[in-house]
């Protein structure tokens, strides 16, 4: 593909941010991991599974998963008041759905899985960082998966398509304006578990999306790879 | 045969408020067959009606009726400062509630997902598509702006909320008219302006909502079909000089969906979206 396309940190338009992922970052935690995309720094820790409380809550059939997605407050440059709001409960659960789907918890009845994500340094990509760092955690605490979720915003610069954008693309007002599509899938595989938007794309576009998202996260799925097989050699 | 299954998946569906495996089951089957209990196609809407000026306080003012389903949406306007980043610009608020008067699903107490979901979706629909021009919203750039807020009220819950909720928010949207002010620049809510809010005469955003059962699609579910269906994905779309944009999506639920069914949803959005302008144009 010809790429005339100028981005303001130099990278080509399908080109993720330097990706950084190490498990373990939380002793305490049954499973952790921190993930990277450049600036953005996620930190994730798992606990669980452990008995539900209060018990009306509590699934005889199955394990529930129960995510918690927020930034710590001096993350962003106007500092974020701390405690949920609807942006974060909403993160949250998008969170959970792109998760649940690659796990099996029937095999822990009653009991709760607690996923807490919270984001270091912001600058853009958050939740897609959040959900490949909570990937990771589950893995690490030896959660029964499937499959591990990749994650990563794609987004427009005017009439381009691109990858992983940045807080100063995100905020790019040129052109078309921008247009942030964070997505997540089950690696190696078509089933898309994250799909929201926000900005200006047309419909027949999005299977050039799908495409960039898919070559996101083969090399998203690597880095996460390599995270877990150095924990297991250590 | 079918009127009985009704009956008694609808029987079950009152009395448990549990959507039975029974009951998805059955809607499992008949959709895969391309049916539905009220004989429409699985991607047809239900039939529509719009009224306007439902309360003579608000600006503007909306009763979206779409089956069963019946949204109220008013527009009201403040004075405001504007936003920190963005001064050169009015503000746009969208809120809603799902009071217990509309389902006995709802709950009094504080907004659960569903609540805090819906006028979200209704907000990223209208302002990513740039229906408002908030920029002609400003009284005084970096101190003085107008805020539109747009609340949005189910009446009866019987499905589709969301893109209930997005045709009544453009529907009250279009008939609202600015307050006046006074001399000492408060606002004057009794002696209303004729101007209305500056909105794009060429566009206004729709919402589509599909939901998956099994690896069926529907669209405008009612409150039955939807609490069988696994996952939905909502769509906002807009146009602009002939072209189709999407301007906001999310998925909600546990269940994925696949890259051929987006593809496949990208193909019959622009027809639903002219398909829905069309019927529009009767009210508005």
């Amino acid at each position: 593909m010809a790429d005339k396309l100028k981005r303001i940190d130099g990278r080509k338009s399908n080109e993720l941010r330097p990706m950084t992922a190490k498990v373990g970052v939380v002793p305490n935690a049954d499973g952790s991991a921190m993930f990277a995309f450049g600036n953005t720094i996620a930190i994730a820790a798992v606990y669980g599974p452990r008995l539900l409380h209060p018990q009306h809550m509590q699934n005889p059939a199955t394990g529930i998963l129960r995510c918690n997605y927020d930034l710590l407050s001096f993350s962003v440059n106007d500092r974020k008041k701390p405690g949920p709001s609807r942006r974060s409960q909403e993160i949250s659960k998008m969170t959970e759905w792109a998760l649940l789907p690659v796990l099996d918890l029937k095999e822990f009845p009653n009991t709760v899985i607690d996923v807490q994500i919270y984001i270091i340094q912001a600058d853009a990509g958050t939740r897609t960082a959040g959900i490949n760092a909570a990937s990771l955690a589950l893995a690490h605490a030896g959660i029964p998966m499937k499959n591990l979720v990749c994650s990563v915003a794609i987004g427009k610069q005017d009439k381009d398509i691109v990858t992983d954008l940045t807080k100063a693309e995100e905020d790019f007002e040129g052109g078309e304006g921008p247009t942030d599509f964070p997505l997540a899938k089950e690696a190696n595989t078509n089933e898309f578990t994250l799909i929201q938007l926000d900005g200006k794309i047309p419909p027949e576009r999005v299977k050039d999306v799908i495409e960039f998202a898919n070559q996101a996260c083969d090399e998203i799925y690597e880095v996460q790879k390599k995270a877990l097989k150095e924990v297991v050699e250590q | 045969m079918l009127q009985n299954v009704e009956k008694l998946a609808g029987g079950l569906q009152m009395s448990s408020m549990e959507t039975t495996n029974l009951t998805i089951e059955t809607f499992r089957k008949m959709f895969s067959a391309g049916k539905r209990f009220d004989g429409r196609g699985l991607l047809d809407l239900r039939p529509l009606d719009v009224n306007f000026e439902i309360s003579n306080c608000a600006e503007g003012s909306a009763r979206v009726r779409l089956g069963k389903t019946e949204v109220l949406v008013g527009v009201k306007m403040n004075l405001d400062s504007p936003y920190p980043d963005s001064p050169d610009k009015g503000n746009l608020m969208v809120s809603g509630d799902l009071l217990p008067l509309a389902s006995p699903r709802f709950e009094q107490g504080p907004p659960k997902f569903e609540a805090i979901e819906l006028p979200r979706l209704v907000d990223r629909a209208i302002r990513e598509s740039g229906m408002i021009d908030l920029k002609k919203l400003v009284v005084k750039e970096g101190e003085k702006v107008w805020t539109v807020i747009i609340d949005i009220y189910p009446i009866n819950d019987d499905g589709n909320l969301v893109d209930v909720s997005t045709i009544g928010a453009i529907a009250a949207l279009k008939t609202a008219v600015i307050p006046g002010v006074t001399e000492e620049g408060n606002v004057d809510y009794k002696h209303r302006t004729k101007d209305p809010i500056p909105l794009s005469k060429e566009t206004a955003p729709l919402s589509f909502t599909f939901y998956k059962l099994g690896d069926s699609i529907i669209l405008d579910p009612t409150r039955e079909e939807q609490e069988a269906c696994d996952v939905r994905v909502t769509f906002g779309i807009s146009k602009w000089n002939g072209q189709y944009m999407l301007n906001s999506c999310q998925k909600s639920g546990e269940e994925p969906f696949t890259s051929e069914e987006l593809i496949k949803i990208m193909e019959i959005l622009p027809k639903k979206y002219d398909e829905l302008n069309e019927k529009l144009k009767k009210f508005f």
